[in-house]
């Protein structure tokens, strides 16, 4: 190693996965759990190739051109069409989308 | 027929848009059950714009530069009325309340829409088999994959059943199938074409470009969907590309770069044309130069982290709420996760879960956060190679076409199809793939041209002259 930059060695487990998939909202079965585990495994190292690289003091690249804000003057537009957009989600009402309840279900 | 010369032939009159359009159906109609090029086909949509088409003609107005020409569009760009699916479960019944702002370009420009393309759900693969409505197959081996993922668009335009289509690129999803089909395609400039439309994979990486027969229709194509959009923050300051006019160039004096440090793997079949590429660039009067792009191989392990973070991001847009499917639960969080998992298929909860767990609190500087230094640094070692070139020479794919189910299996295996083409992405830069003959089973080569960003008419330049090269070699083959 040859920054001070943190790495992971420790090997992603099945307990890690988990917490992943609750954080992206996805159920996995046993099985799944343990394919994307061993799967995810596997990728994780082949990508420590780059723990090899002296890193300190690169600046970081978030995308390739240089961003400025942009302003303009407030003009009335064309906006998308509201029933239109409600027409295609799955559920909705009063013009509103409609979601199961959010509060007061017990987890 | 060329592009080109449908629209010339509509405008001038020698034929009409309907004949065109019902032509390339009776193709489609022919073929398309043993290809599955398409999710859906506009049959009749096509037949009215044509006649639409045909009445300005008559009126004695132009339609413009693609008066008449089918264009396939990928499934992830999106269409007004129109099903627009990413070959996912997820968006399976989902039609756009507005128009992709390419869509709206070409329409503009006289083209047709003709149907909308398989591809990996959404855009993650490069074999066009993860997709939730089936696998396409390559027009030349129907045993063996287009690539992916914009594998429906090369296989469109390979089987002839539109002249153009349009794919997107963040990997090298236009780059490497077009290789494997034996077609131009190509990804611009980031920046250079609006993505107001274009269903986000990874928003630092993605670009719309154009699959073609040759170099000149590419170039036609890329003209008419280039140009600022007001609606893209990322879109550039800046007109259209004018690409038309350096295809007849050439490359004298032109300096053509070699990595020399190029990532190994590449079979030896698609490294003998590329030496065959660099012969015919040299003898049409271009120098060639060795350069040095030593973090170029870091590319696939940065784009595998940057990529996955940013789809996880992303795709978080996709939970039941607002669009496309839903499985009903008891809550909103368990609704939540019900339709997710549903909704997306295998590859696309990998890379979802792979993303999440490099931005997850703990992992995200060992992962994310160095993976965008590595960026950095290929970055700066392209820079510092097109501070010696003008373009740079490396093989499209790998390999050519594999065989279905070879690769299905192995996620990793996989990803090392986008090696050579993933650090345009990270960079921005433009490269474009150029059929450029035949290796292993007579399958086609792609020859990948890189360029500095914003140079995308000098990488035409070079690919122009390649293609002259083809047609004289195929002209003293025969």
């Amino acid at each position: 190693m040859s920054d001070d930059l943190p790495r992971t060695t420790q090997r992603i487990n099945e307990a890690d996965v988990r917490k992943v998939a609750t954080l992206a909202r996805l159920a996995l079965t046993d099985d799944e759990l343990a394919t994307a585990t061993a799967e995810l495994g596997a990728m994780l190292e082949h990508f420590a190739d780059i723990d090899a690289l002296e890193l300190d003091g690169v600046e970081p690249m978030m995308q390739p051109t240089p961003l400025s804000n942009v302003m303009r003057d407030d003009i009335v537009g064309e906006t998308l069409d509201r029933d239109e957009v409600l027409g295609q989600a799955p559920l909705a009402e009063d013009d509103r989308f409609r979601v199961p309840p959010i509060i007061g279900i017990e987890q | 027929m060329s592009a080109f010369d449908i629209a010339s032939k509509v405008r001038n009159g020698e034929t009409t848009a309907a004949d065109v359009v019902d032509a390339h159906l009776a193709r489609i109609a022919e073929r398309d059950d043993e290809i599955n090029a398409f999710n859906l086909v506009l049959n009749d949509a096509a037949r009215v714009r044509a006649a639409e088409i045909d009445e300005i003609i008559a009126a004695g107005d132009d339609p413009g530069p693609l008066a008449g020409v089918p264009v396939a569009l990928k499934d992830n760009l999106c269409t007004r009325g129109i099903p627009t699916t990413c070959s996912s479960k997820i968006l399976a019944d989902w039609a756009p309340p507005y128009d992709a702002t390419v869509v709206t370009r070409l329409s503009d420009a006289g083209a047709i829409a003709i149907g909308k393309t398989n591809l990996d759900e959404f855009a993650m693969g490069s074999s066009t088999e993860n997709s939730a409505f089936g696998t396409t197959r390559n027009p030349l081996d129907t045993t063996r994959v287009p690539g992916g993922s914009s594998g429906g668009s090369a296989a469109a335009v390979a089987a002839g059943f539109a002249p153009l289509s349009l794919g997107s690129d963040t990997g090298g999803s236009i780059r490497q199938p077009a290789a494997l089909c034996g077609v131009v395609g190509v990804k611009p400039t980031y920046g250079a074409v609006s993505r107001l439309g274009l269903i986000a994979f990874g928003s630092s990486l993605d670009q719309i470009g154009p699959f073609a027969h040759d170099v000149s229709d590419a170039a036609l194509a890329l003209e008419a969907i280039s140009g600022h959009d007001p609606s893209d923050s990322t879109s550039i300051q800046q007109g259209p590309l004018d690409l038309t006019a350096a295809l007849d160039r050439g490359v004298d004096g032109l300096r053509i770069g070699r990595i020399t440090d190029l990532p190994t793997g590449a079979s030896p079949d698609v490294e003998e044309r590329l030496e065959v590429a660099f012969d015919a660039l040299r003898s049409a009067g271009a120098e060639i130069v060795d350069v040095v792009v030593p973090a170029f191989g870091y590319g696939l392990t940065a784009y595998y982290l940057i990529a996955p973070a940013e789809a996880s991001s992303n795709l978080a847009r996709f939970d039941g709420v607002r669009f496309g499917m839903r499985t009903t639960a008891p809550d909103t969080n368990s609704m939540y996760t019900a339709t997710r998992t549903d909704g997306f298929g295998d590859e696309v909860k990998r890379r979802i879960m792979l993303g999440t767990y490099a931005l997850s609190a703990g992992y995200y500087d060992a992962y994310y956060g160095r993976a965008q230094k590595v960026r950095r640094l290929i970055s700066n070692d392209f820079k510092a190679a097109y501070a010696q070139v003008d373009v740079l020479l490396t093989p499209a794919s790998p390999s050519v076409a594999f065989e279905v189910g070879a690769k299905a299996s192995d996620p990793l295996s996989m990803y090392l199809c986008d090696t050579y083409t993933i650090p345009s992405n990270l960079t921005g830069d433009p490269g474009m793939s150029v059929p450029f003959g035949t290796g292993e089973h007579g399958l086609p080569v792609g020859v990948q041209i890189l360029a500095p960003a914003l140079k995308d008419d000098v990488m035409f330049q070079a690919g122009a002259t390649l293609e002259r090269h083809m047609q004289s070699e195929r002209g003293v083959a025969s």
